[in-house]
């Protein structure tokens, strides 16, 4: 049982794999951190020793913000560009993509379940 | 791609004078400029911008914050108004 980073604990998995379930750790991170810790990257992470699972969290803790703390800080830069009104901050603001993506189609991801409006077909009023 | 730093942040050469006169005189005067892909830099932190949204001058108060961005970031060229027949707000 391996617990890195408080609440992750993958298990029977190869090590790089395993460790991306920790958010703010992809692929190269992890490969970097294993390389770093002098760690084979197919030892799966049921096989690590206590040594090992020290040596990684302690690399981890240095070198990289993970989890909770990178979710503020994300959050943080959202929020700064949301108080100086600028564009992106704007369109964060209102739930629609922030990088020039189209929006007349698509765009459900920001937008969520699509709403329909107007019912055409039956001319009331 | 982002710009090469050697040439360092790109900044209208007029309103940069503008910038300047507008911080010798040290009075509270608002400086036009068409210049939307200006960035921000330190020196007009506490200086009100109107930026041109291809229509008006919008003003623009420069804090800290926006050092590094672009002018046009803060001026909207659109005016969403809400689509027809949707009351509501």
């Amino acid at each position: 049982m391996a617990r890195i980073a408080g609440i992750d604990l993958p298990r029977s998995k190869r090590g790089v794999i395993g460790l991306t379930y920790i958010f703010g750790i992809g692929k190269s991170r992890a490969g970097e951190i294993l390389a770093k810790a002098g760690i084979d990257e197919h030892t799966k992470v049921e096989d690590w020793t206590d040594e090992n699972v020290r040596s990684i969290s302690s690399i981890i803790q240095d070198d990289f913000t993970v989890e909770g703390e990178l979710r503020s800080e994300v959050q943080l830069n959202i929020k700064r560009l949301m108080d100086i009104a600028s564009y992106r901050g704007l369109r964060h603001r209102r739930g629609l993509p922030v990088r020039g993506q189209r929006t007349k189609t698509n765009a459900r991801t920001r937008k969520g379940r699509r709403k329909t409006v107007a019912n055409k077909k039956k001319a009331t009023k | 791609m982002a710009r090469s730093l050697k040439k360092g942040p790109y900044v209208y050469h007029k309103l940069l004078q503008k910038v300047e006169r507008a911080k010798a005189g040290n009075k509270k005067t608002v400086i036009k400029t068409w210049s939307r892909s200006s960035m921000v830099i330190p020196d007009m932190v506490g200086e009100t911008i109107a930026v041109h949204n291809g229509k008006t001058f919008v003003p623009v108060f420069i804090t800290e914050n926006m050092v590094g961005h672009k002018l046009g970031e803060f001026s909207p060229t659109r005016n969403f108004r809400g689509h027809a027949g949707n009351r509501k707000r």
